[in-house]
C-alpha cells in the first residue's frame, strides 16, 4: 500500500492499543491519508456509493429477518404482516427491496464506469476480478432473496432459474433435484435459499474487503489513466476531499434511492408477486428482475437449452477475461476516440438486452435479442482484441497533474475554475 | 490565501458544523426505526384482552390460560383457602398487601403466574401455605398468590380484568 | 472519422431494428382478442402529497361489505378499518361491525370448537372455507382481495412505462391496480353475456356483473351509479392493499427536504474543501 499514514499516536490508550493491534493506523492509512488522484470524477464515488448499500441492504435485511418467517405456507404472510403490522415494517421491506435495485444499478454504472476508463488494465486485473466476483455473489443473493416473499413471481422465477441446472448434460436433473430438496421448488428450498440469502451478503463483505484491499495495493485509475506518479503534485488525501465527494455522490443517490422507497415503491417489482405463490398456475409472463434481463435476453434469444444456459454464464464470465482481451495500452477512453464509439454502442446493446429481457418471446423480439446477444460478445472477443491493435490513440499526459494543468488551460486560472467545474463528463 | 485567513475559518466552520449536524439529525431518524421496529407490532397490541368462561371451574381448581404469551392462573378458591388467605398478618409479609387487594370476588383469585424472581412458573396447589412453589429456585406463595418464603421479592402481579357476567372474565 | 461515421451509422441501423420489430409486434398484437388500457383515473391518493377520502373508503367498504364479500375474502383484520390514514371509523365502530361478524375459535377448555362474535383483532372471515369450496360453489375460486389493487396490472408499453416512475406532470403513475379495477366493473358491454367484459385480458371472466347501479345505499347523498360504486370500491381496495400509503408520502415529504437541504450543506462543504485544489 502506499504507506504514507502519517499517524502518530499521542494517547497512551491508543499507543498502547497501536503495539498490540495497529488498527488505528491501518485505518488512518486507508480512509484519512491515502492518496487519492486528484482528477477523480463523480463516477468514482459509486464505490463508496456500492459501500453505502451494501449496508444499507445488511441493516434492512438483518432487521426484517426478525419478523419474517421462511416456510412456505407462512412466508408470504408474515411479509404482508411485515407491511401492515410491524412498526416501520412497511419502510423497512420496501428499502430493502428497492434497496436491491439501486444496489444492482450502482453496480452497473460502476462497471461501466470501470470498462470506459479501462480500470481492469495491469495491475489492476485481480482488483478487477474480485469485482466480478462480488457481481457473481450478488446476483446470487438477489436472486434468492427474491424468492422469499413467496409470490407467485418469486417461486416460477426459482424454478426457471433452478431448471437452468438441469441442463448441464448427464446430471442436471439429479442436481436440480439437489437444489431443491425435492422434485419442486417447495418448502425445503425456501428454507435453504434463505440460508443462503442471509449468508451471502457476508461473503459479499468479505470480498469487498479483499476488493479495497487490492485497490489500496495498486491505487486508484483515474479519468486520464495514467499512474501517480508524485504524491504531492497528484493526489490528495482521501479525508476530507475524496470523504466529501464521495458523501455529496451518497446523498444524491439518496434522493434517488427514497424516491423509489417513498413514491413509487412497486415501480421495479411485479404486481404478480403480490399473489401468493400457487404451483399450480404458471403467471402469463414469467420476467425477472430489472436486473438480470439483459442476461435473461441472451438465454432466450438462444432456441438450444444448453447452448442458451452456456451463453447467459458466459455473458458474465467474459468480463474476467477482460483485461487480456483488450490489447491496447492506452487505458481510458478520454484517449480512444474509436473505443469510446464501441463503448456506447455497447452500452445501448446492453440496454436494448434489458428492454428485450422484458418483452415476450416472440418475433422480432427474439431476432432483435439475437443480433445484440451476438453484438454483446463482439465487443469483448472481436473489437476488444482487434482495437488494441490498429487503433490510433490520442496522446496521454504525462502525469495527472499535468492532465489537471491541460484542462485548466494555464496555471493561473486553476484556482478561479477549480471549486466550479463539475467533473461528470464521460 | 493568507489574507483570506481572518475571515475564513469562521464561515467554514460554520459550515462544517452546520453539516455536520444535520447529518447528524439524519442518521438518528434512521436509527429510530430500525429501533422502533422490534417494539410490539399492532397485531399484538390488538390482542392483549382475553375473554375466558370461568363458569365450569370447580371450588379448588385452579386453571391457566394464556394472556398475551404468559400463564394466568385463575383459582376458584374454597372457604378454607380464602379464610387463610384474609387472616394473615400482613405485617409479617415479605411485600405486604391484604387479600381484598388482590381479588374482585373472594372466590377468584386471578394472578399472572410468573414467579417475580426470575419468571419460572409456579405450581398450583403446593408448598407450605397451599397456595403455589416456584420449583426453580423455591419460592413459596400462599393462597392469595403472596410471596411468603424464597427469593422472590413480590407478590405474583394481579393483571387487569374485569366481570363481564358472573362466569365470564375479560383479562387485560 | 469516416470509420467514426460508419459506426455511428451502424449502430443507428441496429436500433432502428429492434424498434421496428417492436412496432411490428405492438401492430400484430393490437389484434382483436386484445383489450385496450383502462383510462388513468383522478385519485385523491395519487400524486407526492396523496391522501384517502375518508368517506370514499367507507361508501367503498359497504359495497365491499354488502357485494363484493359474498365471495370473495378480505384477508385483512377488522381492526385495520379504524388506523390512522384509513377509513377513519371509530373505535367503537370497528367495535360494533367486528361483533357482526361470527368467528369460528377454539378449542375451548372442553376441547370443542365454537362461534364466537368477531372482534376488532380478528380477520374478515372468508365466505368459502377454502378455494377448492369456492370453485366448487362458484365455478372458479375468486381471488383474496386482500392485495388485489397491487397485484392486477396492464402493460403500460414504451415510453409510458418510464413516464410513469419520474416526478413530471402526468408521471408518477402507481395507480394501475384500481384504474383496472375500475375499468373492468364498467367493463361488462355486452348486454347479452354477463362474463364478457372488455378490460379483462381475452374478455372471458368468471365473475358474472357483479355491480349495478341503485344496489348498494349510500347515505351521504352521492349518486347512485356503477361508475361511483366502481370507484369506491377501487379506492377502498387499494387502501386494503396499501394502507401504509398516507405515512409512507407524508415521510417521503420531510425525507426529501432533509436530503435536499443535506445535499445544499454537502455541496458547499465539499466546495470549500476542494477550492484550493486543481483537480
Amino acid at each position: 500500500m502506499h504507506g504514507h499514514s502519517t499517524f502518530e499516536p499521542k494517547n497512551g490508550v491508543v499507543k498502547w492499543l497501536e503495539a498490540r493491534l495497529p488498527i488505528l493506523s491501518f485505518m488512518h492509512g486507508s480512509f484519512v491519508a491515502y492518496p487519492t488522484p486528484k482528477n477523480l470524477n463523480y463516477w468514482w464515488t459509486f464505490g463508496a456509493i456500492l459501500s453505502f448499500m451494501l449496508i444499507a441492504q445488511i441493516v434492512t435485511g438483518v432487521v426484517l429477518t426478525m419478523h419474517y418467517t421462511p416456510e412456505s405456507t407462512l412466508a408470504f404472510g408474515s411479509v404482508e404482516k411485515i407491511m401492515r403490522d410491524v412498526n416501520w415494517g412497511w419502510m423497512l421491506r420496501y428499502a430493502h427491496s428497492n434497496g436491491a435495485s439501486m444496489f444492482f444499478f450502482a453496480v452497473y454504472i460502476h462497471i461501466f464506469r470501470g470498462i470506459y476508463y479501462g480500470s481492469y488494465k495491469a495491475p489492476r486485473e485481480v482488483l478487477w476480478i474480485l469485482g466480478v466476483i462480488i457481481f457473481l455473489l450478488m446476483m446470487a443473493t438477489g436472486f434468492m432473496g427474491y424468492v422469499l416473499p413467496w409470490g407467485q413471481m418469486s417461486f416460477w422465477g426459482a424454478t426457471v432459474i433452478t431448471n437452468l441446472f438441469s441442463a448441464i448434460p448427464f446430471v442436471g436433473d439429479e442436481i436440480t433435484v439437489w437444489l431443491w430438496g425435492g422434485y419442486s421448488v417447495d418448502n425445503p428450498t425456501l428454507n435453504r435459499f434463505f440460508a443462503l440469502h442471509y449468508l451471502l451478503p457476508f461473503i459479499i463483505v468479505a470480498v469487498v474487503g479483499l476488493h479495497v484491499w487490492a485497490l489500496h495495493v495498486c491505487g486508484q485509475n483515474n479519468p486520464d489513466g495514467v499512474e501517480i506518479k508524485d504524491i504531492a503534485k497528484d493526489t490528495v488525501p482521501f479525508t476530507p476531499h475524496a470523504t466529501m465527494k464521495d458523501s455529496l455522490g451518497i446523498v444524491f443517490f439518496l434522493l434517488l434511492y427514497c424516491w423509489f422507497i417513498f413514491y413509487v415503491p412497486n415501480y421495479l417489482g411485479d404486481a404478480d408477486n403480490y399473489i401468493p405463490a400457487n404451483p399450480m398456475k404458471t403467471p402469463p409472463h414469467i420476467v425477472p428482475e430489472w436486473y438480470f434481463l439483459p442476461f435473461y435476453a441472451i438465454l432466450r434469444s438462444i432456441p438450444d437449452k444448453l447452448m442458451g444456459v452456456i451463453a447467459m454464464f458466459a455473458a458474465i464470465a467474459v468480463l474476467a477475461f477482460l483485461p487480456w482481451l483488450d490489447t491496447s495500452k492506452v487505458r481510458s477512453a478520454k484517449y480512444r476516440p474509436i473505443y469510446k464509439i464501441f463503448f456506447w454502442i455497447f452500452v445501448v446493446c446492453a440496454v436494448g438486452l434489458g428492454y428485450l429481457g422484458a418483452m415476450p418471446p416472440e418475433g422480432g423480439f427474439v431476432l432483435a435479442s439475437r443480433i445484440l446477444a451476438v453484438a454483446y460478445f463482439a465487443f469483448f472477443l472481436i473489437v476488444l482484441p482487434l482495437l488494441g491493435l490498429f487503433e490510433k490513440t490520442k496522446p496521454v499526459p504525462a502525469s495527472i497533474a499535468d492532465a489537471v494543468l491541460a484542462k485548466h488551460g494555464s496555471a493561473s486560472s486553476v484556482a478561479a475554475s477549480a471549486a466550479s467545474a463539475p467533473q461528470t463528463k464521460g | 490565501m493568507a489574507s483570506a485567513t481572518t475571515v475564513e475559518p469562521t464561515r467554514r466552520d460554520f459550515l462544517f458544523i452546520a453539516t455536520g449536524a444535520v447529518a447528524a439529525v439524519g442518521a438518528a431518524a434512521v436509527v429510530w426505526p430500525l429501533i422502533n421496529q422490534m417494539s410490539p407490532d399492532a397485531s399484538t397490541l390488538a390482542l392483549a384482552s382475553t375473554e375466558v368462561d370461568i363458569g365450569a371451574i370447580p371450588e379448588g381448581q385452579i386453571i391457566t390460560i394464556k394472556w398475551r404469551g404468559k400463564p394466568v392462573f385463575i383459582s376458584h378458591r374454597t372457604e378454607k383457602e380464602i379464610k387463610e388467605a384474609e387472616d394473615v398478618n400482613i405485617a409479617t409479609l415479605p411485600d405486604p398487601q391484604t387479600d381484598a387487594a388482590r381479588v374482585q370476588k373472594p372466590q377468584w383469585l386471578i394472578v399472572i403466574g410468573v414467579c417475580t424472581h426470575l419468571g419460572c412458573i409456579p405450581l398450583g396447589h403446593q408448598g407450605e401455605y397451599g397456595g403455589w412453589f416456584c420449583p426453580c429456585h423455591g419460592s413459596v406463595y400462599d393462597t392469595s398468590g403472596r410471596i411468603r418464603k424464597g427469593p422472590a421479592p413480590r407478590n405474583l402481579a394481579v393483571p387487569q380484568y374485569t366481570f363481564l357476567t358472573d362466569t365470564k372474565v375479560k383479562i387485560g | 472519422m469516416a470509420f467514426t461515421k460508419k459506426i455511428g451509422i451502424a449502430a443507428a441501423a441496429l436500433l432502428g431494428a429492434v424498434a421496428f420489430s417492436n412496432l411490428t409486434l405492438r401492430a400484430q398484437e393490437g389484434g382483436a382478442h386484445e383489450s385496450p388500457n383502462p383510462t388513468r383515473q383522478t385519485w385523491s391518493f395519487s400524486g407526492p402529497f396523496g391522501t384517502f377520502d375518508r368517506a370514499q373508503l367507507q361508501r367503498g367498504f359497504k359495497v365491499y361489505k354488502e357485494v363484493c364479500s359474498n365471495c370473495h375474502e378480505l384477508h385483512i383484520p377488522i381492526r385495520t378499518l379504524g388506523q390512522p390514514g384509513g377509513p377513519g371509523f371509530t373505535e367503537d365502530q370497528v367495535k360494533t361491525l367486528a361483533a357482526t361478524y361470527t368467528v369460528h375459535d377454539g378449542p375451548n377448555l372442553q376441547g370443542e370448537m365454537f362461534d364466537r362474535p368477531g372482534r376488532p383483532a380478528d380477520f374478515f372471515p372468508a365466505p368459502f372455507p377454502n378455494p377448492e369450496a369456492a370453485a366448487a360453489s362458484l365455478g372458479a375460486a375468486p381471488p383474496d382481495m386482500s392485495l388485489l389493487a397491487k397485484s392486477i396490472k396492464f402493460e403500460r408499453g414504451f415510453p409510458a412505462f418510464v413516464f410513469d416512475a419520474l416526478p413530471i406532470p402526468g408521471g408518477m403513475y402507481q395507480e394501475v391496480g384500481p384504474d383496472l379495477i375500475y375499468a373492468i366493473l364498467n367493463g361488462y358491454t355486452k348486454e347479452d353475456d354477463p362474463n364478457w367484459n372488455l378490460y379483462f385480458p381475452g374478455h372471458k371472466i368468471a365473475m358474472g356483473k357483479p355491480l349495478a347501479a341503485g344496489q348498494v345505499d349510500y347515505t351521504d347523498g352521492t349518486p347512485t351509479t356503477l361508475e361511483q360504486y366502481s370507484k369506491d370500491v377501487a379506492a377502498f381496495l387499494y387502501w386494503a392493499a396499501e394502507p401504509s400509503l398516507e405515512q409512507r408520502k407524508r415521510i417521503g415529504a420531510r425525507v426529501m427536504i432533509f436530503l435536499l437541504v443535506l445535499a445544499g450543506l454537502l455541496y458547499f462543504t465539499k466546495k470549500k474543501i476542494w477550492a484550493d485544489v486543481a483537480h
